[in-house]
């Protein structure tokens, strides 16, 4: 290896390993160190990723690079490596990861000050961004694993960070097994690469897909339907989603850094990564698309009813996530990488700053509690108000820009899906500016406690805000329209990727036969679902109004079914969960006992009624037979030797 | 001579043992593992590099008119597993030191008398001896269990000690039959392992399948694989911790081992004819365990009935006749062995601080105990096969080989990484989370011999996870020469 290549080596694989030593040193020190050294080391951990990741992605902009390290797994012709993939995707990714993520560290060290966990809380976070960061620097699929399931951990350690509390422990454990559950797919579609390529590196999978796959196969189709079970698990998409809402037990800068701006996006980094082998799957990439709509429109639609702010935020991530998936469906893969940057601004801001509402209220969550908030919160409402626009696709913030580029593709591949995305758009900018009227505007609702409270966060919280602020009104630069820009920045820098899909199905790839007109039209009429549904929003609560009744007060049905989550969880639980529990209870009493072990004890006993014949010989102390036993074979033994001799 | 002394060593130590007071009789004892694991460790550096054919080996004439030796040998695959035992028994031992039985003397020189048997499984070359081997290695883990084991032990272990003598007769049978053909096929008696493979082989397909099934049936009930195993989580549960690490860690690992020794080299086209039922029964077995393992309330029969799921994969594994499978087995047995090791150990400190192995009554240690959460942590992330960690190299490997058997198969028995992360994080929130209850209210962290135990478990739980090239290389020449064997057929 020459001088250089180590270099990159070293520099690389520094990435994940600051973090790591962070998470080690925060770990073994937990209790020892005390909190400022420990909340500076973690963010210092961050921030020192960050810094190395903005050096070596501005060192070698552009280029693709693979950096192997050693032989990890070899079994046959099998021949598992551990290496690296720096290329403008995973650039994109480790910016947005190490930089939302240092963001996210320093604003902790503020809110978690009064946690008696504060260390092992940034250990935690230390070792969600190193999981996080091998995910998408594997150069394989099953580098790529090591980080998929790791940060599954992170997200089981940190949702149940305050364990004493059973049903914290249940949402970690819940969140745990239905990652585990896409995981399964994933690692049976990692079968099915290995049979056809005998290799899981992406260098050698994706050069070979379009001659080794025959489009729409069985076997392309199965694949990619595997592979995407796994990121339904991940990214929370139908029907594996109910973990996610769950997860906001977890501390609130946790939702904010994995449960909304980067663990749930690994879904859609895997399959934008795994593109060309979804572009020789039509079929899958249509199922796809639609479970992004239907995910899209169930998570919007239970949004609107809820009363928690960071549940209103969490099923308001399980449908950005849709839309998301909506867009790799009808191949816009571009599109749905924009919109996973453009919503890790935002809505890291609008978690954090629930954090900063939280905080202020003295941990209340329930916005029916809340109210008036702005004059006391003048920042938090500032910053929140943005990434509210931002979110909900008002011009000219970075939210629209994203979705309008989804919207557009959609509205190229079906109308009645684009008519439906628009729904979800309404939806969308409706229960945000919902939640913004009841939390910022009208009376105060809450105790006088906590009016006694209220106080506007520390700059050490409000800092990130800001900067995050920034970037949410500001995102939209990296992906204009045609109709503003000849250049793209996010479709131009990540045209490579594309390029063995291109030489499949070009269509996809290209600007479409969409005239300015048509395009102005789109945006219009986003714009304007957006503002309606502002108005509407603000016509039902602005001022405080219509404030949600307490729970238990009646509500007509379709209210309480949507309030109720369509009582999704109440049917796994009756269909799924309840069974197999009924299933290991009746295995273990009936078939294990009543049968098996009846059978086995039938005859053991036919074999002591059958010996009674010889019972002379029969002592019936199995000592004694033991010792028989342990004396014929030492007997042989030398019999066997003096033998020899 | 190695080979010879590696057996030799624990034995000579136990029957000392045996004479001394107790406390003498500890610090023999450890003494000798130690020195033990190091001649081990001296031994499996020796092993001729990508050579498939035993070195080491040794053959004192023994029964010598009747063609019958004391043969030892190494290759890769035995030679991780006596690795295994002679790892796992100075930390059993070390972990043993809080504990106050009876007898101390006695029970040290029967641990060491177990590791001189499980060897002698594992080294010999011979049919004679490894019948003789296998008999032996039943009885000092009978009397540990017997003796020092819970309330219901004498009748827990009787039934343990009939059901694998009966399955024991049908290997004898078995192989007494391939040994009286030798003269023969041969022109003279031989039990020697070369020459039961050929007569074996030599079999025709009907032969082949009463050998495979007698054998099959010992080996079968050693694991055990479902259906034969209800012996088993009655006796982990019933015998002392340092005995149910043998019989998990350890002992269950001899079922295996015959398996890929002395049956599917022994009788391939049998073995290959019957590899669907095997691959179906062990994978009812992998959802079976595990299944009624999330339902358990006694902790230590949780991880049994996880155990007796995580062999089933093992088994299936090893039918698929593949590299990866049969790679992916031997890995899991040492990782297998490291993981359920530590965690009963685990479950013995806590239960010798709470008499209780009530999960419902157990709760919130880790607030008094953080030396013991993050150990306890680490190995349950092992044990759910958490990528990096040991657990993952195996699983991978085994389940990839099922994939490319019959991907229906491997979606079956991959359940496994579904129901293990459920039954294990049930296990560790159950115990280690929530509020604390009377019985843990006062729980005292981890002591430092108790520590010193289980740190080499977290070392190698990583180890194998993160860097496995040297566990593979081991045993890689051995699988391969299996794999071409039962490929050329």
């Amino acid at each position: 290896m020459n001088a250089e290549a180590s270099e990159l080596a070293l520099e690389l694989a520094l990435i994940p390993l600051i973090p790591l030593i962070g998470f080690i040193i925060n770990g073994l020190g937990f209790g020892k160190l005390n909190k400022t050294v420990a909340g500076w080391l973690g963010t210092l951990a961050a921030l020192g990723s960050f810094a190395n990741t903005l050096h070596v992605v501005l060192e070698h902009w552009g280029q693709s690079l693979t950096v192997d390290y050693f032989s990890w797994i070899s079994v046959g012709s099998l021949d598992i490596h551990f290496s690296f993939l720096l290329d403008p995707l995973s650039s994109i990714m480790l910016l947005v990861i190490t930089g939302v993520g240092s963001l996210i560290h320093i604003y902790s060290m503020s809110y978690m000050h009064h946690d008696e966990g504060f260390g092992k809380f940034f250990a935690f976070l230390n070792l969600f961004l190193f999981s996080m960061l091998l995910l998408v620097m594997g150069s394989n699929y099953v580098v790529m694993f090591i980080g998929w399931e790791g940060v599954g951990l992170c997200s089981f350690l940190l949702i149940g960070f305050w364990n004493k509390v059973p049903a914290y422990n249940a949402a970690a454990r819940k969140a745990f097994v239905m990652n585990r559950i896409g995981d399964l797919g994933f690692l049976l579609g990692i079968f099915i690469l290995i049979a056809l390529f005998g290799s899981v590196e992406f260098g050698v999978i994706f050069p070979q897909a379009a001659a080794v796959l025959t489009p729409n196969s069985g076997v392309a189709i199965a694949l990619t339907m595997l592979l995407f079970v796994g990121a339904m698990g991940k990214s929370a998409q139908l029907p594996l989603y109910t973990w996610l809402p769950d997860a906001m037990a977890g501390p609130t800068p946790v939702s904010a850094l994995i449960h909304a701006a980067t663990m749930v996006t690994a879904g859609i980094y895997m399959v934008v990564r795994s593109n060309v082998l979804y572009v020789l799957a039509p079929t899958t990439l249509e199922f796809v698309a639609w479970i992004g709509l239907a995910t899209a429109l169930i998570g919007a639609a239970i949004g609107l009813f809820q009363n928690d702010i960071k549940k209103v935020l969490a099923y308001s991530t399980v449908s950005q996530l849709g839309l998301m998936f909506l867009a790799l469906g009808v191949g816009a893969f571009s599109s749905g990488m924009f919109h996973v940057v453009t919503h890790a601004f935002f809505k890291a801001l609008l978690f954090l700053g629930a954090g900063s509402v939280i905080h202020a209220m003295s941990d209340e969550q329930d916005i029916r509690k809340m109210g008036g908030l702005k004059g006391k919160l003048p920042v938090t409402f500032a910053v929140f108000l943005i990434a509210t626009i931002a979110i909900s696709g008002i011009p000219p913030f970075a939210g629209f820009f994203s979705k309008d580029e989804i919207l557009s593709h959609v509205y190229e591949h079906s109308k009645l899906m684009w008519g439906l995305g628009l729904l979800v758009s309404f939806m969308t900018s409706f229960y945000m500016f919902r939640l913004v009227f009841l939390t910022f505007f009208g009376g105060f609702r809450g105790t006088d406690h906590q009016k006694h409270h209220l106080h506007e966060s520390p700059w050490l919280m409000l800092g990130p805000l800001v900067v995050l602020a920034g970037l949410s009104i500001a995102g939209g630069l990296l992906g204009l329209p045609p109709v503003l820009s000849h250049n793209n920045w996010m479709a131009d820098t990540l045209a490579p990727i594309f390029e063995q899909a291109k030489a499949v199905n070009a269509s996809l790839f290209g600007h479409g036969s969409m005239t300015h007109e048509t395009e102005w039209m789109l945006m219009a009429v986003s714009t304007v679902v957006a503002l309606v549904a502002f108005a509407v929003a603000a016509f039902t609560f602005g001022g405080g109004k219509n404030v949600p009744a307490a729970d238990g007060s009646p509500i007509n049905p379709v209210q309480k079914l949507v309030y109720n989550k369509f009582y999704i969880d109440e049917l796994y639980g009756a269909v799924i969960v309840t069974p197999i529990k009924a299933f290991g209870e009746y295995l273990y009493a009936v078939i294990e006992y009543l049968i098996i072990d009846l059978v086995v004890n039938i005859v053991g006993w036919s074999a002591t009624m059958g010996g009674k014949a010889l019972r002379r010989l029969q002592t019936g102390i199995v000592s004694f037979y033991v010792l028989l036993m342990v004396l014929s074979v030492v007997a042989l033994a030398l019999i066997g030797f003096t033998i020899k001799s | 001579m190695i080979t010879l002394l590696l057996i030799l060593l624990p034995l000579l130590a136990g029957l000392v043992c045996f004479a001394l007071p107790g406390k003498t009789a500890r610090g023999v004892a450890f003494g000798a593992t130690l020195v033990q694991l190091v001649l081990t460790l001296w031994a499996v550096s020796r092993l001729e590099p990508g050579s498939a054919v035993d070195s080491l080996s040794v053959s004192l004439p023994w029964l010598q008119d009747f063609g019958i030796g004391f043969s030892l040998g190494l290759d890769g695959i035995s030679g991780l597993l006596v690795l295994l035992t002679s790892t796992l028994l100075p930390l059993i031992l070390l972990s043993t030191f809080g504990r106050h039985d009876d007898k101390p003397a006695s029970f040290f020189a029967l641990m060491l008398l177990m590791q001189a048997a499980l060897v002698g499984v594992f080294e010999a070359r011979d049919a004679v001896l490894f019948y003789f081997m296998w008999e032996a290695a039943l009885i000092p883990v009978y009397l540990l269990a017997g003796i020092w084991g819970g309330e219901r032990r004498v009748q827990v272990t009787l039934k343990f000690f009939v059901y694998t003598v009966f399955g024991s007769l049908f290997m004898l049978v078995a192989l007494a039959y391939l040994y009286s053909q030798t003269a023969a096929v041969l022109g003279h008696s031989s039990a020697a392992i070369a020459d039961i493979y050929t007569v074996g082989r030599g079999l025709d397909l009907t032969g082949q399948i009463w050998i495979f099934w007698a054998l099959f049936l010992a080996f079968g009930i050693k694991m055990p694989i479902f259906p034969l195993h209800t012996w088993q989580p009655d006796t982990y549960t019933e015998s002392p911790a340092p005995a149910t690490i043998l019989l998990s860690g350890i002992m269950l690992k001899m079922g295996i081992f015959g398996l890929i020794t002395w049956l599917l080299p022994v009788v391939p086209m049998a073995a290959k004819f019957y590899a669907p039922v095997v691959i179906f029964l062990a994978i009812i077995g992998v959802v079976y365990g595990a299944v009624i393992a999330i339902r358990q309330k006694d902790i230590k029969r949780l991880v049994a009935y996880s155990s007796f799921s995580h062999v089933g994969l093992m088994a299936a594994a090893i039918f698929t006749f593949s590299a990866e499978g049969i790679q992916g087995a031997v890995v899991q047995m040492f990782a297998h062995g490291v993981s359920v090791a530590g965690l009963f150990m685990i479950i013995d400190y806590i239960e010798r601080r709470t008499n209780s192995r009530d999960i419902l009554a157990l709760g919130g240690i880790t607030k008094s105990a953080p030396v013991l959460t993050v150990l306890f942590l680490i190995i349950t992330l092992g044990s759910v096969a958490l990528p990096l960690t040991s657990g993952f190299i195996g699983e991978f490997m085994m389940l990839l080989a099922l994939g490319k058997y019959n991907l229906v198969a491997a979606g079956i028995a991959g359940t496994t990484i579904i129901f293990g992360a459920v039954y294990m994080f049930v296990l560790f929130q159950g115990v280690m989370f929530g509020k604390a209850t009377k019985l843990t209210e006062s729980f005292k962290d981890l002591t430092s011999a108790e520590t010193i135990a289980l740190v080499p478990l977290v070392v190698l739980t990583f180890w194998i996870g993160l860097y496995p090239a040297p566990f593979l290389k081991l045993s890689e020449p051995a699988v391969l020469a299996l794999v071409n064997l039962l490929g050329g057929l």
